[in-house]
């Protein structure tokens, strides 16, 4: 599995916002390493943000996003205590999925 | 009693000089000499930058020792006269090229470091401390403004041979200045340096409208 | 005659002005951009890799970090960074944070120096584990006061001898640290450079690497920076680790003294 997200999620007003740092190359396919060879396409396609057994956020991600994508978003709801989690899914088949709990 | 008074006090004013002289550590001749050990420990060989880039050359190794510090006028003088007479002027007499290739080895940033292919021409660089034409906002300032250069100071042979002799030698118009000496270090050739010096120079250059 | 030379002279100013301008808005509009980067600096992924290697064992000797000592103690890793370079019995040598990361890698690990140094800068290609152990080692001196001491003899000598590297114009193009870093308010293109001849200058210089370089999508650290330095100033390679990268960090480090770190930072 790949390394671990970082996720920030706190109570702001009636919502909760949410920072997550993923860890991930991002490669756009356009690349050329330093022996001059093309480095393959390689990126996250779908984030997927869930609150008690609810999806909050959904996102298709293309090759434009940059490498180690930092993501904010906020949601109606949420208290302290309770569980956000993140997952993404890239275009080679992996998967991670990591949990915060809301501060 | 008188003498033997003398005497002691004679020895303990030695003593107290001799302790003076030994406190305030290193010259600062000795400490170049340890600072120039200890970079000929640190430095390796890579690509085009070998470790004789090190060895300094009469003007830089005068800079440094007087950097930091005020350059006394009798060394600016020298360092200024030799780098003059050092001066390489085109063999035909002509010091105008194409400003339009000029304008694009002002542009260019690379050349020299060990991470360039040395089978590629140099760029100045001149961006990165000068500001030149109106139309490239992203420059330097490490430099002063180059705008007008020609329409500022008259388009006559005097001002040509001074614009060559400043791209080709700055050392030779402002002792110790941070600019290189672009013809005297190789760093520009011959054809290239005419070719800045008409983005300066030429009337129709857009650095002088 | 004289109004419409005026109203000329006017227009002219302001034409001229107008570059001057545009130039330092695009410069600070840039600086908004990299603070507003800040949040969610990727160099947080560094700092949590870097926290695990430090409590993991590896090497011949199967060993973890935890003993290493940054100076402030076996294991003690909290505000070491604010006092490195530092004058090391065990070594008889000044070492920097990199050089003393080597040292315990070695003498903890059992690597050989060879090994222990092998690629410290990283690429996607290939991890640094260097730079993982430097993010999270500085990452703990966060918010301390720069307190570097010349107390010892050897500290002065490398302050010394740094001092003289700064200033050793060398090399094609006549460069030294100073041509760049020598005065106020100087920036290449439109990258502002810190004066680090004065106390302000360091103190913003130095505290705030390392730093996750978004260009390079790579945390980089001040032994990066100082060999990177050397590759721009068309010097021959600055070997990771040695004594005049020490002597320099030492002469910078110090002249931030009392200055809040504030690494690992983001920067283009």
């Amino acid at each position: 599995m790949a390394d671990p997200m970082k996720i920030r999620a706190n109570v702001v007003g009636d919502s909760t916002e949410v920072k997550v740092l993923m860890n991930h190359e991002m490669e756009t396919g356009q690349r050329k390493d330093a022996q001059g060879k093309t480095v393959p396409a390689w990126f996250i396609q779908n984030v997927t943000a869930t609150w008690n057994g609810k999806t909050v956020l959904n996102a298709q991600w293309g090759p434009a996003v940059s490498k180690n994508p930092f993501l904010a978003f906020k949601f109606k709801g949420g208290a302290k205590g309770e569980k956000v989690q993140i997952t993404w899914t890239d275009s080679k088949g992996d998967k991670r999925t990591d949990e915060a709990t809301i501060a | 009693m008188q003498t033997k008074h003398w005497i002691a006090l004679a020895s303990a004013a030695a003593l107290v000089v001799g302790c003076a002289a030994m406190a305030p550590g290193p010259s600062d001749a000795e400490v170049r000499a340890k600072a120039a050990e200890v970079m000929k420990a640190s430095f390796k060989d890579r690509g085009q930058a070998k470790v004789d880039r090190l060895t300094q050359d009469e003007t830089q190794a005068t800079c440094s020792q007087y950097a930091g510090k005020e350059l006394p006028k009798d060394v600016a003088a020298r360092i200024e006269q030799a780098n003059l007479a050092a001066i390489k002027y085109p063999a035909n007499g002509n010091y105008l090229g194409d400003w339009k290739r000029g304008e694009q080895i002002a542009q260019r940033g690379t050349g020299f470091q060990y991470s360039d292919d040395p089978a590629q021409p140099s760029g100045a660089n001149c961006y990165a401390c000068h500001q030149l034409t109106k139309q490239e906002i992203s420059y330097g300032t490490i430099g002063p403004s180059l705008h007008n250069f020609g329409k500022l100071r008259g388009y006559g042979d005097d001002m040509k041979k001074y614009a060559w002799g400043k791209v080709w030698n700055a050392e030779a118009y402002s002792a110790c200045t941070n600019m290189p000496r672009f013809g005297h270090a190789g760093i520009l050739t011959e054809e290239q340096v005419r070719d800045v010096v008409a983005l300066l120079m030429d009337p129709a250059s857009p650095v002088n409208q | 005659m004289i109004g419409t030379f005026r109203a000329a002279l006017a227009v002219a100013g302001i034409a001229c002005a107008v570059p001057l301008v545009l130039a330092q808005s695009a410069a600070d509009e840039i600086e908004k951009y990299r603070r507003a980067l800040q949040d969610g600096n990727p160099a947080e992924l560094w700092e949590a890799r870097g926290e695990e290697m430090w409590k993991a064992r590896a090497g011949p000797k199967n060993a973890s970090l935890e003993r290493c000592d940054l100076g402030k103690g076996p294991g003690v890793v909290k505000g070491a960074y604010a006092e490195l370079p530092r004058y090391f019995a065990d070594a008889d040598r000044v070492m920097d944070l990199e050089s003393r990361l080597v040292w315990c890698r070695v003498a903890l690990q059992g690597m050989t120096e060879a090994d222990a140094k092998r690629n410290p800068f990283g690429s996607p290609e290939r991890k640094a584990d260097m730079e993982a152990l430097v993010a999270y080692v500085t990452g703990e001196s966060r918010g301390v006061k720069m307190n570097v001491s010349l107390d010892h003899p050897k500290m002065r000598e490398a302050y010394a001898v740094g001092e003289k590297i700064f200033f050793f114009r060398g090399g094609p193009h006549d460069f030294a640290c100073a041509t760049c870093h020598g005065e106020d308010g100087k920036r290449i293109r439109l990258q502002d450079l810190p004066n680090l001849t004065s106390k302000a200058g360091a103190q913003k210089g130095y505290t705030t690497w390392p730093a996750y370089r978004v260009s390079q999508g790579e945390l980089r650290t001040f032994q990066w920076r100082l060999n990177d330095c050397f590759r721009q100033q068309r010097f021959p390679e600055l070997e990771f680790t040695s004594p005049a990268s020490v002597a320099l960090t030492t002469f910078l480090a110090y002249n931030a003294n009392g200055a809040a770190f504030d690494a690992p930072a983001i920067k283009r």
